[in-house]
């Protein structure tokens, strides 16, 4: 059905788009301004739902345009004004917000190495697999494994609260992506309960990150050392 | 049944409502009310459970495999629920500070519990994810609720990891879908009955993929080792209620999200693969909790890593294959609810008389408690798996099964780790209970206002549910009733026990 109406355009579509959000990935890696990192998850929240988009009409799923819209709301416009209002109200304003000091474990170089280590990794491995299908393109697929692991070496690399969740969120999407290359045949109602899951943890993060904020004037996780063994 | 089933998925979630809306002096009465009522309606579907698989809507479900999680929840939900009005009173702070306390402790609990209730009723995969996510969700706020360092820290690092590793049962829920769908076509909804069924004929990859995710990710909080590293940190600042229900029913109610992959994993793999990863996890996690249980300074994060051992144990329990060790797991599900939750209520005793959740400053247990301190001893006991505990019985059919389906280094390292695990336990619970209070002088002043407290339990009602968290022991210590007995014998031939 998809073959006939598009050749090759839904897989190359797909590929092209996981690739964007891979390297949107890596910004947020190397991006010391938390203000920045929230702007790259928006566009990779974005592409997420271009992808989506060009998948309904690829392989006439009219779920998927409702999917998009809803996702599009939620991870461009939801989570990054809850994220903002936190970040302004922990002192760290658009026009002077430095990051958080300290931040960074690794040099942005040596992260980005690691990050290329680890991605490579995952496409690798998840390539090898040979998990695909009609629906499946395998390269998008490998690329949504990379990111997965990046965004995780993003939460190990990082020394704040805000920045550790911008790696939680864009670890979701990582698997949004995965969950949208292997399973666009989803019913709605259950990607539906996954996203408003997303959103309610975004709103106990953000709950957490003010209540640490107000304990320790500072977003850093650096003092973050009392409970051990 | 269909009624007890929606009964079971709107009480607890009518009391949260409750307890947010209505004034904080009410929380106390309803909750208990709540926890009481949901434990009666997990027991009135023992019956039906025990004989057929209940499906409603394709997206409810509860079987034996299912009820044996649910009654280690209900009894853990109606004992906490009980023993939260006692602690409750003891939230040391101004009224106007405690009824907000109460308002939002009590309708976490409730929350709670009903995500967890909701969790093994779920006929679906993706529901199943949800409701384990919603888990985490509530259960962070309620180890952040005590406001302090410690307990915001906690809270973090849990939240934290154990999204990302959900993050992966995300991914695992995928693959699953996946996979189903290659067989029952793109409008498969994730539902377990036909996945199981036809287990046989879906592609092996995807499942091997969706197996090692689930018991990565799902393990994260089940506390497998190396993804636990939150839960020590998140028992220990708690409340004591919430790290009884974390321990006991949190914990196993994770593991039940891995017994259904397993269930596929093994339909479609043949036993060995599912079997030699749960094997190297369980026995991971169990040498680490047997390391860990020295030198543990915190009486919490001494059970939190208790729990850890016991969760290796279930995890090598399954990995055996054998009816009898799978019976025995099952029953290990329900002895380790009721035992762990009771050296938690007990413990949590121990800090409200004492201040401190400090060892070293835990003197004269029994001298001082003479309710807790006893319950305490026989729930370390129990924990250890003495006669005639629920505990010995189960660990016992596990060890047997182990020994009988030709596991002979496997049974014996579980023998040799829990031994030391049992050391670890006595050692801090002897100095606890059994050293005499130290004199005055030692003391900090505020420790010295504490320990002139007379002999006595700060509440009834703290003590009531422990007593009868250990009549539950006994009864499934001596004398197992044959309903769940045969619960669990359907519950095994679910699992896809083999010789």
């Amino acid at each position: 059905m998809s073959g006939v109406q598009a050749p090759g355009a839904y897989e190359g579509a797909a590929n092209v788009i996981a690739a964007g959000m891979l390297l949107l990935e890596f910004g947020m890696l190397r991006q010391a301004l938390v203000r920045d990192q929230i702007r790259l998850y928006m566009a990779q929240s974005a592409l997420i739902s271009v992808l989506a988009i060009v998948i309904a009409a690829d392989r006439n799923l009219p779920d998927l345009y409702a999917l998009a819209a809803l996702s599009a709301a939620l991870k461009v416009v939801a989570v990054p004004l809850v994220l903002r209002r936190l970040l302004r109200r922990a002192g760290l304003d658009d026009e002077e917000m430095p990051g958080v000091a300290g931040s960074n474990t690794l040099s942005p170089a040596t992260a980005v190495l690691a990050g290329i280590v680890l991605a490579a990794f995952g496409f690798f491995c998840f390539g090898s697999l040979g998990i695909h299908g009609p629906a499946a393109p395998a390269l998008a697929l490998s690329l949504a494994a990379a990111m997965v692991l990046v965004s995780f070496g993003l939460m190990i690399v990082r020394r704040d609260v805000a920045s550790q969740a911008i790696g939680f969120l864009s670890l979701e999407n990582a698997i949004s992506l995965a969950s949208l290359v292997v399973a666009s045949g989803l019913p709605f109602i259950l990607e539906t309960g996954f996203l408003f899951d997303l959103l309610a943890a975004v709103v106990v993060f953000g709950m957490l990150i003010r209540a640490h904020h107000a304990r320790s004037e500072s977003l850093s996780t650096a003092d973050l050392t009392k409970l051990q063994g | 049944m269909i009624a007890v089933i929606l009964a079971l998925l709107i009480v607890p979630l009518a009391a949260a409502i409750a307890c947010a809306v209505l004034p904080a002096k009410l929380a106390p009465v309803i909750t208990p009310v709540s926890g009481v009522a949901c434990f009666g309606l997990v027991l009135a579907l023992i019956p039906a459970a025990g004989h057929r698989d209940l499906n409603y809507l394709s997206y409810l479900r509860v079987d034996a495999l299912s009820e044996i999680f649910l009654l280690a929840t209900g009894f853990l939900y109606g004992a906490v629920t009980v023993y939260s009005v006692g602690y409750a009173k003891h939230h040391d702070q101004n009224q106007q500070h405690r009824d907000r306390y109460a308002k939002r402790f009590f309708a976490g609990l409730n929350l709670f519990a009903w995500a967890m209730l909701a969790a093994p009723i779920m006929g679906s995969l993706a529901l199943l994810w949800i409701a384990i996510e919603i888990t985490t969700i509530v259960s962070a706020l309620l180890v952040a609720i005590e406001d302090t360092d410690r307990a915001a820290e906690a809270a973090w690092k849990y939240v934290l990891i154990a999204s990302a590793g959900l993050g992966l049962a995300l991914l695992a829920t995928v693959f699953a879908y996946f996979a189903g769908s290659q067989v029952l076509g793109e409008h498969y909804n994730l539902a377990i009955r036909p996945l199981i069924a036809s287990a046989a004929y879906l592609p092996h990859t995807p499942v091997r993929l969706a197996f090692m995710l689930a018991v990565l990710g799902y393990g994260t909080k089940v506390g497998f080792f190396p993804v636990h590293t939150w839960l020590p940190d998140a028992h220990s600042e708690a409340p004591t209620p919430v790290s009884a229900l974390l321990s006991g029913a949190l914990l196993a109610t994770s593991f039940y999200a891995i017994l259904r992959y397993y269930q596929v994993a093994s339909g479609n793999l043949g036993s060995g693969f599912p079997r030699d990863t749960l094997l190297a996890f369980g026995v991971a996690s169990l040498l680490l909790a047997a390391l860990y249980v020295f030198g543990q300074r915190d009486i919490k994060r001494l059970l939190a890593y208790s729990s850890m051992e016991h969760m290796g144990i279930l995890a090598i329990g399954v990995s055996f294959g054998a009816p009898v060790a799978l019976a025995g797991v099952l029953l290990h599900v329900l002895a380790h609810a009721a035992a762990k939750g009771n050296a938690f209520m007990s413990a949590g005793v121990f800090t409200v008389k004492f201040g401190t959740k400090q060892i070293s400053a835990l003197r004269g247990g029994l001298d001082v408690l003479p309710w807790s301190g006893p319950l305490f001893l026989i729930a370390v006991f129990a924990l250890s798996a003495m006669p005639p505990s629920g505990i010995f019985r189960s660990e016992f059919q596990i060890v047997y099964g182990g020994l009988g389906s030709g596991n002979y280094a496997a049974a014996a390292v579980l023998v040799a780790l829990v031994t030391v695990v049992f050391f670890g336990l006595t050692a801090s619970t002897t100095r606890m209970l059994f050293t005499p209070a130290p004199a005055r002088r030692a003391l900090a002043p505020s420790e010295l206002r504490r320990s002139e407290q007379r002999r006595g339990e700060p509440s009834a009602w703290m003590v009531v549910p422990m007593v009868a968290g250990v009549v539950v022991l006994l009864i499934l210590g001596l004398h197992p009733p044959s309903e769940l007995n045969g619960l669990i014998a359907r519950a095994v031939t679910q699992l896809g026990a083999t010789r």
